[in-house]
This record gives structure tokens, sequence and C-alpha cells, in this order.
């Protein structure tokens, strides 16, 4: 049971459970205090001071992020004190920030924009001191802009404590103060993943996708191209939020139709390559499992993780398995068995993907991508940059009946929907695998989580009398101990699914803004609804392989 | 800096993160150069299993570790209030006509690198200039002069007998 605490909030007497900071235990009661560095996924900074608080009996302001509730506490959240406080912080931080709002990628979600229309600022007193720093294009997945930079402390905290990259960190000290790698290097010189999850906890417009947006336009406006369009599971679960629909809304048919608004020649869907991973990767588990191959086998379909494995486990990379991910055998079919069916050359043909992520940038044009002959994705657009070419084109998602998916690249057995949530990929192939060894399909798997790890959980299954122990990580702080523990020889898993991101794909770091660790309980929950119908598909898959 | 170098100096203080700090200061002081430099940052982040970036951010923070090559002897010259009524200003001028450098430069030589900061502690004997961690206090432009002297000349003594 939770205890209870009794204080005074704005001259009424209201119960919060005993913990809660100021500003949590007012948001219960309908007081919304202004915040920028705090994150509900993160530890508490108290940096940016904008959520100050008066308590009575302390003679500064108290940051509210910060300051717990205690019985008896009595708390203001709004007085001529607060007012003028919060209004010369925001001034000082506006003082500091380049007024170029009408053209930032953040324009209409930017928190400090809001907070700047919230709290009513007309005019910013004092002299405007903005940064003219170079902006870092250096790598194909993320632009960070220091300019625009409030050293909030989000993405430093994403970076170092969840993902555990340790790339971005707060550096020098007083006005001096810059969050970015260790010498001012730029992403792609130091051992960044492209994960993007910095530029999902970014209140501002200081690190985000690049935008490929014009690249993808010019595709569809050339008459010689055959623009064909390919878009992962997790997409579908989060689209609709860019649109204003609650986090987790399914919505298929509407994203189908809305990319066909845009002109793509075919509207094609990853699950199609999904499958084929499925398949690949089973196959290549018992092809392991029964030739005493390097086990355990480790998932390699998010590019942030191959990354990471290759920057600091580079000793480990055996342990991969050899499939590529399902956008790039997605690439490579369509260049090659769709354009050979349709009678399309290869050269005329343009791939895009839309992916919940960033790394998938970096990914389509790593050197080895082009068994077409050509690269075999051209263009990755985010679940942000699809919103934001979709307002463009001036669709209007709400209203669009439900499409479906073009043949034959769209037909897909469904078993690969799960692969947006953590655990998806490795279930699918385990399926595969149970199918073929036992003639049966596989039942329920349990998950347990690991003790004292939270964010792995394994399992264990009977394959014809061989025990097979399975493990899924997300995150890549979960993947570090992971791989300390295989690189240790302590691990006795045959099978591990690893994901860069926190829940896996539907947390992906191009997904829309507000992607929280509540909002990606919600896409999962969504995800496992669909999964249940999906398994039923799942006999089917093991049929279709044999074909 | 070699790794064996850094591992025994953060073996004789604590392996603790928390320690940071404190070997950065001993990294620093075992460099001729006086300085923390980049390879010894990676070094660091290894031995201690933190993100370079977390070593740079604290190095960078104080202002008592360089992160750029300084000379074999650090002059710090104290600008506060009590020195600088006390005559700093002229002290300053003979240091930097003798040293032929500026406050922020370290010479060409690389044996003297001239620093402001903001207190020594030792007011009570202002105008106060430290050489390294010996404290000089009262001091004239003619006292300045001779300490330098001496500096030089064991700088002299240290080349002859190592050529």
């Amino acid at each position: 049971m939770m205890k209870l605490v009794h204080f005074e909030l704005n001259g009424q007497i209201v119960e919060v459970n005993q913990g809660l900071s100021i500003m949590d235990a007012a948001r219960q009661h309908g007081v919304k205090i202004p915040s920028l560095c705090h994150h509900p996924d993160q530890r508490v900074k108290a940096n940016c001071r904008v959520c100050v608080v008066e308590v009575e009996g302390q003679r500064n302001l108290v940051s509210s992020c910060s300051t717990p509730v205690t019985e008896g506490m009595k708390v203001r959240t709004n007085s001529p004190r607060i007012r003028e406080t919060v209004q010369t912080i925001l001034e000082l931080i506006f003082a500091n920030h380049p007024q170029e709002c009408l053209t930032c990628v953040r324009n209409g979600n930017c928190e400090l924009r809001h907070l700047a229309a919230d709290y009513g600022i007309r005019e910013v007193k004092g002299e405007m001191t903005c940064a003219n720093a170079p902006l870092d294009i250096s790598t194909p997945s993320l632009v960070r802009n220091p300019n625009k930079c409030i050293k909030c402390g989000r993405c430093a905290e994403v970076c170092h404590h969840v993902q555990q990259t340790g790339i971005l960190y707060s550096h020098y000290r007083s006005v001096d103060v810059s969050v970015e790698p260790e010498y001012g290097k730029s992403l792609a010189e130091v051992a960044c993943v492209l994960c993007g999850q910095c530029a999902s906890v970014c209140p501002v417009g200081a690190i985000h996708e690049r935008d490929d947006i014009k690249k993808v336009w010019a595709a569809l406006d050339d008459p010689e191209k055959h623009v064909v369009v390919q878009v992962a599971p997790a997409v579908r679960v989060s689209i609709a939020e860019e649109f204003g629909s609650a986090p987790g809304t399914i919505a298929t048919g509407k994203l189908v139709a809305a990319l066909r608004k845009l002109g793509f020649d075919r509207v094609f869907d990853t699950d199609f390559s999904a499958d084929v991973t499925i398949m690949e990767e089973g196959h290549e588990l018992l092809h392991r499992i029964k030739t005493g191959g390097v086990l355990p086998m480790i998932t390699s379909c998010s590019p942030g993780w191959i990354k990471y494995i290759e920057h600091n486990f580079p000793d480990q990379l055996p342990h991969l398995s050899t499939a590529k991910s399902p956008q790039q055998m997605f690439g490579a079919l369509a260049k090659t068995y769709y354009a050979k069916r349709a009678g399309i050359q290869a050269e005329n043909m343009y791939v895009v993907s839309i992916m919940p992520c960033t790394a998938k940038k970096f990914e389509c044009q790593r050197p080895e991508m082009k068994d077409s002959g050509f690269q075999d994705v051209d263009a990755v657009l985010t679940t942000r940059e699809l919103g934001r070419i979709l307002k463009q084109a001036g669709v209007d998602f709400s209203v669009l009946s439900e499409e479906e998916f073009d043949a034959p690249m769209g037909i897909s057995t469904g078993a690969a929907a799960i692969f947006g949530a953590t655990g998806g990929v490795m279930e699918a192939a385990l399926r595969t695998v149970y199918e073929v060894v036992t003639g049966k399909e596989l039942p329920n798997i349990e998950f347990t989580p690991v003790r004292g790890m939270e964010g792995i959980k394994e399992a264990e299954i009977d394959l014809s009398g061989t025990k097979v122990k399975v493990a899924a990580a997300h995150g890549l702080g979960n993947a570090k101990q992971v791989m300390e523990l295989i690189k240790a020889g302590q691990a006795d898993y045959t099978f591990v699914e690893i994901m860069a991101c926190p829940g896996g794909c539907i947390g992906g770091g191009g997904q829309p803004y507000g992607t929280t660790n509540a909002v990606r309980k919600q896409r999962i929950e969504k995800c496992n609804g669909w999964a249940k119908d999906v398994r039923n598909f799942l006999h089917y898959v093991f049929n279709y392989s044999k074909l | 800096m070699k790794l064996e170098t850094i591992n025994n100096n953060i073996e004789t203080i604590v392996k603790e993160k928390q320690a940071l700090l404190q070997i950065l200061l001993a990294v620093q002081d075992a460099s001729p150069e006086n300085y923390v430099s980049e390879d010894s940052v990676n070094e660091i982040a290894y031995s201690l299993n933190v993100s370079r970036s977390r070593v740079y951010s604290t190095a960078s923070f104080y202002s008592a570790i360089s992160l750029k090559p300084r000379g074999r002897h650090i002059i710090r010259v104290c600008i506060n209030a009590p020195c600088e009524n006390a005559g700093k200003q002229e002290i300053l001028a003979v240091l930097e006509d003798q040293l032929g450098i500026i406050l922020g430069q370290t010479t060409s030589d690389r044996q003297f690198t001239l620093e402001g900061v903001s207190c020594l502690g030792a007011c009570y004997a202002s105008p106060a200039i430290k050489i390294d961690n010996t404290l000089y206090g009262d001091v004239t432009p003619e006292s300045v002069i001779t300490i330098l002297q001496e500096y030089r000349k064991e700088a002299e003594d240290v080349d002859c007998s190592a050529s």
C-alpha cells in the first residue's frame, strides 16, 4: 500500500502518493507546471528552472520536478513572483535561441514554442546572443544544430543512461556549455549508432532526422521513374498520431490510401520481406543448431544495433545472423524479382522506405547494400517525415477510406506484423523453426524477465526433446548487458533478439514526437492484439516456405 | 601517455567513477606538457568503463585541467581585487615582457605557461603568484625576474644533464 500525504496546492488541501514530485502531484490535480528539461522516462535534471514554485518556509523558489511533496507542505504554483521569474527564465532562453520558428523543422511541435505560447511571451527583452555554429550534417541520419540547443540535457540522458552509447554529453561550463560529442567532433567521427533517440526526446530543433522529403518528391515528379514504397510494420501503429489520433491507433488501410495519393506507383509492405527474413533467420538458426555453428545467433534487423556491435563488440560479429534486414531484402527483391516481373529496368526504379527509424537512412546507403547492382533502397522517410510530406501534399488522413497493399510485394502472411514490438522477430523465427522440426504449431511462448535486468526477457522452448533457451533485449543499454554475458561465455542462449530502441521498432527514433514509455506500451498492446490474429496465419508461413 | 602509466595512476587513487577528477589531475601532473591529451581521455574512459564524452565533460568543466599542451611550469597570477590593488598590473607586465607572451599563452620553448587565476588564497601576501606548487607572495617587479631566472637556470641544468 502506497502511503498517502496531504499538501496544500494553491490553497486547496490535496492528497497524493508519497514520493511524488511537486510537479507530478500538481499535474494529478489539474495544475500543469511548465517544464522543459523534465522527461517522464528520465532522471531528474532540474537545470532549466522553468518549473519553479513557491514552498512556504523556503526563501528561494524551488524546482518542482526535483522537490518531493511532504506532509503539510504549502505550495503555490502561480504568484506574481513565480510568473515574473518564469517569464525572465524563458526570455533568457529565447535570447539565446534563433528566432527561426517559421522555418524550423519543429514548427508545430516545439516544446519551447508551446511554452512561449502558453506563457504569453510577447517580447524578448535584452540582447539576442545566438551562436552561429555550423550544423553537423556528417551522417545520413541526423542533423545536429547546436545553435538551437537549450542545454536541457535530455539527449545526453537518453544517450548515456538508456542507450548507454555515450556520445552526447554536456561540456565546458557557464555560457560556454555545449551538448555534443567530445572535442566538438561530428557524429560521424564518433561511435554514434544513429538510433535517433536523442532526436526523439529533444524538445526543440537542436537534433533531428535528416529530411529526405525533397529527394522523394524529385523521384515522384520524374515521369521516367517507377517509384515504389515499402512501409515498416511499426509505422502503421504510429502514423495516425501525426494526425492527432491516440497512440497505438492502427491505420494500415489509411496509410496505404495516403501513400497512393502521394503518387507512388506501387504501395508495398515491408511485411513481405519480413516474412522472407523469418524464413532466412529461422532456417539459419536450425542450420547452426544442427551443424554446431556459432550460437547464440543474434538477430540482424536493427541497423542501430548492427552499428553498435560493430563499434563496441567487433569480435562478436559471428553471432549475428547473416540475414539482412527486411528493409534491405525488400530493396534487393524490388529491383530484381519485382523489376523483372513488372518488365521494368532496375535503373528506372526508385525504392522508398517508410521507417520508424533514423538508422535505416544510414543502412540503405551502406556500400554492401547494392545486390541489385544499384543502391537497393534509394530513400528512407521516418514516420515523422511521412507525416510532414502528407501534410505538404494536403492529404487529409482523417477522411481517407482504407485501401489494400499492391500485389505481389504487398502480400504477407501477417506473421511479420509482430516485428514492430520487442521479441517479435524472435517469436516469428522460432515459430518457423518449431514447425520445421516438430511439424506442429508452437504453443504460446512464456517469457520471463531476466532477474535484475529490466528490458531483457528470456524463455525456454522444447524442440523435440532439445531445450532451446532464447532471449530478447530492447534498448542498447540492455543489449550491452546481454553482450557482456555472451562475450564472457556466461549466456546459454541459442537465439537472441536485439533491437536498438526501447520497446523495439515501435519506439524507434523516427517515430512521432512524444514517444514516451507509456506511449510505447500503448503501441505494443495494439501490436500484441494484432499478433493474436496473426498467430493463426503462422501455420501458413510454414507451408508457404515449402512452396 | 601509456596505458600502463594511467592504470598505475588509477590504482593508486580509487578505481571508482567518482575518482575521475583525481585521475585527470594525476594524469595531468604526470604529463610533461601539463595537460590531458586526447589519447589520455580515451584511455581513462576505457579503464573506467565510462564514455569518452563523460571524461571530456569533466575535464572541460574544471579550469584546473587543461586539454591543451602547456609549458613545463605553470605561472599563475592572481587577477583579483586585493592583488590588483597591490600592484598586479606591474608584475604581470614584467612577466609578459620577460616571457614574451601574454596571459593564457605558452612560451615557444614550452617552458612556461602564463595563466590568470581568481584567487591563490594568499591575499595577506598580495600581490601573489604561484609557479607550479610554490607560492610567491609580496612579489615585486625585481623579485619576479630573480624567481624566473631560477626556473630558467634549472631548466638549462636539466637540458645539459640530458644531453
